[in-house]
């Protein structure tokens, strides 16, 4: 402390004194060189000032009307919402069969009349600079009143290496071409037979995805994903693992106008007491069958688009196609009031279904789609109570194919005012059960805030 | 089948460090062709850069297609529009192609809209308005001023991102700057006669140019942003004109040119389908605003 109050009384000093030694020679020397000083700095102003123009001609105006820069709202995840819903008619009202395939997950007809189908409410956004996310909500009338289903939530890694990426959560698997895909991005409004047959509609489940995008000029990228497997064509009572995944996607262009991806997948399931399924009787509740045992699915798929120099606005033709064939064994556990029976179950089945649609312009598209399936299932009752014979027991288990192939064709015409929102008309021819039905369709795709994706 | 899958992975797992080290020129992948011009320009020998899309295409409508997503897997830097120009793919394709080093946030993330200053930020966004962007007008390529500041950027990024020709990149960028002063200075002197031109454009695309030249944008050919142009508003638009003329309608070689030779018929009006960006005849970036310069002289009252 006391050094420096002396230094500081030494620069008191010292400053009071200065006038009092100033000498007038001194001052004119300070005039002159206070000229020069100021003269140097003149011409370094002009300097900086030319400096800053030339800069203001490369960077431009300070730029943009300020935004609100502090505001927690700004990191809000991108929102959007999809409203779907539809009219739909019949020739006959029933409830989903197809013959030779336990029906899980999401596979009714929608109900006749004006419905909502179903509404979503999509935030994504990046978590941080090592993760992406994103939360899906599906929102549908259920029993008590609205029901809310978490259809996706998950996270991306962004930061990995040579080409590899991890998604964790509950996610749509990316098997096949269609399955990652949600419904109001499809080309109709259903999905095709084999996905409803196979999949229950899609498969998605909670689990963990690795994936793999080869450095090659070829898109060409690999993946496999290992779930809980409690998800259709998995098992209610299930084990981590127990549902697990591979596949392959290839694809690339030829020339500016025409794109394509192939594709092949193969699901695993071991499933546990897998229900569903069963024939119902004229809106009695059918008998409960469930499946354990081993089911192997492989999908392949193929997706061709062409359109004039790559531009979708103008005119554009989309041919997909996926091939699906599982083969299914082990034991089905059949109870209905008082009968029951156990089956020794082996199955193998296959579905198909080809589709085309041409964009006529920015607005109008028209689309065909024929869709079946096929079964061959060897079923042997095992062991019986109550009064069913086992021709009986095989014909209420639903696993007997029908004698016919289940099969529909498919055609539709849509209206797009613009990116955001659609309505289409279909027609379905239904072959799947034993009598035809027709039915016709008008439904609405609205998307609400942020911008959809272009997916190919 | 367990077995066999997970070698699988494991021996693709083995191949993915190789092909990090095969790269020997920085891979640019630009979402635009001007800006993959751009790019070679001053990268030289030492960058490859390619367009996902070209002159050809409204790079709005573009889908994420495969090739493009293994195109991203092997970029070193992204250089694109941004403002929500790419706003239907890009996001796809980050997400698929499983590349960190061109993630947003990273040196290897480049939009020419986050260096420029944007036209028409709107202060309230909704979609009855058309397809509006937030971030303002995206067509920002067709301001001469806004290539040189997002050469500058770009500039940098590369010596970022490849230190060994930090030096390369230095002397290419102040080449590029001086050639650049240069034409602006010739481009604006020519630029003087067509001063208060009036035109019709097709979309909103033609606004960086209006602006620079000072040329005046009487209408549209589209009611709203992205809307395609319907009869009702063209008749609107076909007053207009006919009680003010005006010395051409200006369209892209992609867009319909029905709506233009619509009105062009019963105005008198040209239509003029300039180029937007580098590629179809046009070949560097000094040529697209030489083109566009002589076609606007040549309508030039």
């Amino acid at each position: 402390m006391k050094p420096v109050l002396f230094a500081a009384a030494c620069l008191g000093g010292a400053m009071t004194a200065l006038p009092a030694l100033a000498a007038e020679t001194q001052e004119a020397a300070l005039e002159a060189e206070m000229e020069a000083l100021k003269a140097d700095y003149d011409a370094r102003l002009r300097a900086l000032e030319e400096q800053l123009d030339r800069q203001a001609r490369v960077e431009g105006a300070p730029a943009t009307p300020a935004r609100p820069a502090l505001s927690s709202n700004a990191f809000n995840p991108a929102i959007s919402a999809i409203i779907m819903g539809s009219y739909v008619s019949y020739d006959f009202e029933a409830e989903r069969e197809l013959a030779g395939f336990q029906l899980g997950g999401e596979t009714d007809y929608t109900p006749e009349g004006f419905t909502l189908d179903e509404s979503e409410l999509i935030l994504s956004g990046n978590v941080d600079q090592r993760f992406f996310g994103q939360l899906t909500l599906g929102i549908h009338d259920g029993e008590d009143g609205a029901e809310l289903e978490i259809e996706e939530a998950f996270f991306d890694t962004q930061g990995l290496p040579g080409g590899t990426g991890l998604r964790f959560g509950r996610f749509y698997s990316d098997i096949g071409y269609l399955n990652r895909q949600h419904p109001h991005a499809w080309n109709f409004h259903d999905a095709p037979l084999p996905y409803m047959a196979f999949l229950g509609g899609q498969l998605g489940d909670d689990g963990i995805r690795a994936s793999w995008v080869a450095p090659t000029d070829l898109y060409l990228a690999f993946g496999t994903e290992v779930y809980q497997g409690d998800s259709f064509p998995g098992g209610s009572d299930a084990d981590f693992g127990d549902l697990y995944t591979a596949f392959a996607h290839l694809g690339g262009d030829v020339g500016l106008s025409h794109s394509w991806r192939a594709g092949l997948s193969a699901v695993w399931a071991d499933a546990t007491a897998r229900e569903g399924g069963g024939h119902a009787h004229g809106g009695a509740a059918g008998p409960d069958v469930e499946f354990t045992g081993d089911s192997d699915l492989l999908i392949a798929d193929l997706v061709w688009k062409w359109a004039p120099n790559g531009d979708f606005r103008k005119r554009s033709l989309t041919l997909q196609a996926e091939y699906f064939y599982r083969d299914e064994a082990g034991v089905v556990e059949f109870t209905e009031g008082v009968d029951a029976a156990e089956l020794d179950y082996d199955g193998s089945q296959s579905g198909w279904y080809l589709e085309g649609v041409y964009g006529f312009g920015p607005r109008w598209r028209a689309g065909l789609r024929y869709d079946r399936l096929s079964t061959s299932n060897d079923l042997v009752v095992t062991s019986i109570t109550g009064g069913l014979t086992p021709g009986e027991v095989i014909d209420e288990s639903g696993l007997a194919d029908a004698g016919y192939d289940p099969d529909r064709w498919s055609a539709m015409v849509d209206y797009a005012p613009s990116e955001f929102s659609r309505l289409r008309l279909q027609y379905t021819r239904d072959d799947t059960l034993e009598e035809t039905n027709d039915i016709w369709v008008l439904q609405y795709v609205m998307s609400l805030g942020a911008h959809g994706a272009h997916q190919f | 089948m367990r077995r066999l899958l997970g070698t699988c992975v494991i021996a693709l797992a083995a191949m993915a460090p190789v092909s990090g080290a095969m790269a020997a020129e920085l891979r640019v992948f630009a979402c635009e062709p001007e800006w993959a011009a751009l790019a070679e320009e001053l990268g030289g020998d030492r960058v490859k850069a390619v367009s996902a899309t070209h002159a050809a295409q409204d790079v709005h409508y573009i889908q994420a297609r495969p090739s493009l997503i293994s195109r991203l897997r092997r970029a070193d830097l992204l250089v694109c529009t941004g403002a929500g120009l790419e706003v239907g793919w890009l996001p796809v394709l980050l997400q698929r192609a499983n590349n960190p080093d061109v993630q947003p946030g990273t040196p290897g993330y480049l939009l020419a809209a986050d260096v420029v200053p944007m036209l028409d930020v709107p202060q309230a966004v909704d979609r009855s308005r058309g397809d509006m962007h937030p971030e303002g007008n995206p067509h920002l390529q067709l301001d001469p001023h806004n290539i040189l500041r997002v050469a500058r950027a770009l500039s940098e990024r590369l010596s970022a991102l490849d230190p060994d020709g930090a030096e390369v990149y230095r002397t290419a960028y102040a080449a590029f700057e001086t050639r650049w002063q240069d034409q602006l200075t010739a481009w604006e002197a020519r630029g003087q006669a067509l001063n208060g031109m009036r035109v019709v454009a097709h979309h909103e695309d033609w606004r960086y140019l209006a602006e620079w030249l000072d040329l005046e944008i009487a209408g549209k050919l589209e009611p709203l942003p992205g809307v395609p142009p319907t009869s009702a508003h063209l008749a609107g638009l076909l007053d207009t004109v006919e009680a003010r003329p005006v010395a051409a309608i200006l369209r892209t070689g992609y867009q319909d040119g029905r709506a233009g030779e619509w009105l062009s018929e019963r105005s008198g009006a040209p239509v003029l389908v300039l180029p937007h960006t580098v590629g179809e005849g046009v070949p560097d970036l000094a040529a697209l605003f030489e083109t566009l310069l002589s076609r606007l002289e040549a309508v030039a009252p």
